[in-house]
């Protein structure tokens, strides 16, 4: 029998409940106990030293970029940079070349995942072929493959009928139909947030509006299909609202929302930096705070990264042209702990929607430490501050807005199964 | 003290604007003698770096820059290999690289020159960047407007057409509103950028009620693409409802002069016989032209003595 006693946090375990100090003792790769004086012989050691201990996050919302665009990640970086920021799982999106729309795709990505990534990986895979919007994907045969929900993510079924079929028929599977809700006739060619930034820019706008609808939309077709929709990367008021009457009328619904849009504003992009592109776009104060109050009460359910890896001369192109989306990861809990020390939610609420939440959304096991569950363990200290320096990430790229900038809390250690797979001072242990 | 770059009348303050403004009036002297050209600039070389066609405002910083006896060097996409596959930035590090002493810049993208500066050595003065600025444009129609009414302050200058796209209207809204004329806008409601007011304008869907007492009507060029985007109708209803013509001119002062920046869609913003003639000081406005990117030159390019950067000397060839 392999032990690991985890020793001495603050230990924050939302599907219990339990937020207290204590120790976590870890066995064959599995909780074994959760408490204070356990029984812990001939047990290994990993000092929490105060910090917390939780359960390890997962990431409903990732780009691995492999297979067809390994110069800006692969799955064994994209896994490392996952571990180094305490994400134990990550869900990647099905927008790669070829396109995850097919079983052999799925089955490449694990067989990748199992030699090369230190993180678990789940694949997501197209909801239509080729994500054309037009022909649904072979949902049974991709689950079977393990695929673990359905997307076209960035290229929005935009035809009405077409949605509805694939979310009928993904009640078949029971796999979430997960959705960006972007109507594309609407963003056109936007590019920042509709408002006083874009016209001070004079970059096109993309209206708050335009998700707004596509979510009203796609929870009109969830009521009537009974189908799992999970609305990816809320970005407005209107739209947390939205889901949030909903929610209230019995719609199956569940919705997540990244760091970037609670912590940062349209603003941001004022000098152009194509760091601070991204779809949706960074939106106004009044739709960061309503975003902060709909994870707070629960209306958001998760937060995901969408992290999106670009190379640098990808980022160099001008404002239009250059690719939306920026690396999330190793910044991911830095960034909203920002609402913990807010006041705006507890650390057990927060650990929550990193993590118990969206581990339920894609029906995995994880986002727990009662005895039985796999032992992926984060520990977190929660004032420790660093500078971020994306060049000295795990990630291939390196286009993040909060490069430079000063951060409040880091990730110390990652376990997966019970395996040590990052420490702060020792950087990815394995594979 | 003016900054490095002028990428915009935004950044600019009052007395950054009336300096030029000031330069520009003894620059248009030197366009007044027979020999038209002083060594104010020679020795140094100045590229046009223009990533979207342009005859016009490249041919105006060509001869101001020609009229300080600079060396002007025209670098478009059009004659070189700029593409989608050469990122603006490593264009710009090329250029960098040739140590010119001013870079300007046009593209069809906002924020270009602004990316530009942030990696360049040299100066960088914005030509035009998509829907976001044209300093130059601006600071030569306040020189214009002063010109005719001897001052800003206190004047009520009217904008019309589509805002929206419009980087003459961004500019010339910032530098009116810092000098403190009172700006109105007038458009389509679509062509009128979201929350404009936010800028400090009062926001029109009638001419007529824009142009009531103005001082300056000034008229936008309508480009037909907008139509492929739903922005208007159809060319004929934009006239009727936007066009400039003498008879909806009454509206505004007897006195009032009549501005564009060309090129005029002659009956579709300006009628003909408004074009020609007085109250239009549109040809005033390109001869001014000349006046103001000699002034820009010479404060933007001009000043430049030591460089910043450690240099090598190729002494291995000597």
């Amino acid at each position: 029998v392999s032990r690991l006693l985890v020793r001495g946090g603050r230990v924050l375990d939302p599907a219990s409940g339990r937020d207290e100090g204590g120790d976590v003792l870890i066995e064959d790769g599995r909780i074994a106990a959760v408490g204070r004086d356990l029984d812990a012989r001939g047990a290994e050691r990993l000092e929490a030293e105060g910090g917390w201990i939780a359960p390890g996050f997962v990431d409903l919302h990732a780009h691995l970029r492999e297979p067809g665009q390994e110069y800006k990640e692969d799955i064994a970086s994209g896994g490392r940079s996952a571990v180094a920021g305490g994400f134990t799982a990550v869900a990647c999106m099905a927008n790669t070349q070829p396109v995850n729309d097919d079983p052999a795709t799925t089955d490449f990505i694990l067989d990748r995942a199992r030699k090369d990534s230190p993180a678990r990986i789940y694949p997501v895979a197209a909801a239509t072929r080729g994500q054309q919007g037009e022909v649904m994907t072979e949902m049974a045969a991709l689950v079977g493959a393990g695929a673990v929900a359905f997307s076209d993510d960035g290229k929005t079924i935009m035809d009405s009928g077409v949605m509805r079929r694939v979310l009928e028929y993904s009640r078949l599977v029971g796999a979430p139909v997960i959705s960006h809700c972007e109507d594309r006739t609407l963003v056109r060619d936007g590019v920042v947030n509709e408002g006083p930034v874009s016209t001070r820019l004079g970059l096109p706008g993309n209206p708050a509006v335009a998700e707004v609808v596509h979510i009203e939309r796609d929870l009109r077709l969830a009521e009537l299909t009974g189908a799992h929709l999970h609305v990816a990367h809320v970005s407005t008021a209107g739209g947390v609202e939205a889901i949030r009457r909903a929610r209230e009328r019995g719609v199956n619904v569940t919705a997540e929302v990244t760091p970037h849009h609670l912590t940062l504003t349209d603003e941001a992009t004022l000098g152009y930096d194509t760091h601070t592109k991204v779809a949706p776009p960074l939106r106004s104060a009044e739709d960061v705070r309503a975003c902060r109050r709909g994870l707070a009460d629960g209306t958001l359910d998760a937060i995901a990264t969408d992290h999106a890896p670009h190379a640098l001369h990808e980022k160099d192109l001008d404002f239009a042209e250059a690719p939306p989306g920026m690396i999330g990861f190793e910044t991911a809990v830095a960034v909203v702990l920002e609402l913990v020390r807010a006041g705006e939610i507890s650390p057990l609420e927060l650990v929550r929607r990193l993590s118990t939440q969206p581990a339920r959304i894609l029906r995995r096991p994880g986002g727990s430490l009662e005895p039985g569950a796999p032992a992926d363990v984060v520990l977190i200290d929660p004032e420790r501050r660093w500078t971020y320096d994306p060049a000295k990430g795990w990630s291939k790229s390196r286009n993040s807005p909060w490069a430079g900038r000063a951060l409040v809390g880091r990730v110390m250690a990652t376990l997966v199964a019970g395996r040590l797979v990052y420490h702060a001072d020792r950087g990815v242990l394995v594979p | 003290v003016i900054e490095r770059d002028l990428l915009g009348i935004e950044d600019l303050d009052r007395e950054d604007i009336e300096r030029i403004l000031q330069t520009a009036a003894h620059m248009q002297e030197v366009g007044e003698r027979e020999i038209k050209k002083v060594p104010t600039l020679r020795g140094r070389t100045i590229v046009n770096l223009f990533f979207e066609p342009s005859t016009r405002t490249r041919a105006s910083f060509e001869i101001a820059g020609k009229r300080l006896s600079a060396d002007v060097v025209n670098f478009s996409t059009a004659s070189s290999s700029v593409k989608k596959a050469e990122s603006i930035l490593d264009t710009a590090r090329t250029l960098d690289a040739m140590d010119p002493d001013a870079v300007i810049v046009r593209h069809s993208v906002a924020g270009v020159p602004k990316r530009i500066a942030d990696v360049l050595d040299a100066p960088v003065v914005n030509a035009g960047d998509g829907a976001h600025e044209h300093p130059t444009q601006a600071l030569l129609d306040l020189f214009t407007v002063h010109q005719e009414k001897g001052r800003i302050d206190g004047l009520t200058v009217a904008i019309i057409g589509d805002i929206a796209h419009s980087r003459v209207a961004r500019s010339n809204i910032f530098g009116f509103l810092k000098l403190g004329a009172e700006v109105r806008v007038a458009a389509p409601p679509t062509m009128l950028p979201a929350q404009v007011e936010t800028l400090g304008v009062k926001a029109f869907t009638s001419l007529r009620e824009a142009i009531d007492g103005a001082d300056v009507v000034m008229a936008l060029r309508i480009q037909s693409e907008r139509l492929a985007g739903s922005y208007f109708p159809s060319v004929r209803e934009y006239a009727a409802t936007f066009g400039l013509d003498r008879a909806k001119l009454r509206f505004a002062k007897d006195d009032a002069i009549v501005m564009h920046p060309g090129p005029v869609n002659r009956g579709v913003e300006l009628a003909s016989e408004l074009t020609d003639h007085r109250p239009s000081v549109i040809l005033d406005q390109v001869r001014n032209g000349v006046a103001i990117r000699m002034a820009v030159l010479y404060l933007y390019a001009g000043r430049r003595s030591s460089r910043p950067r450690q240099r090598r000397s190729g002494e291995g060839w000597k």
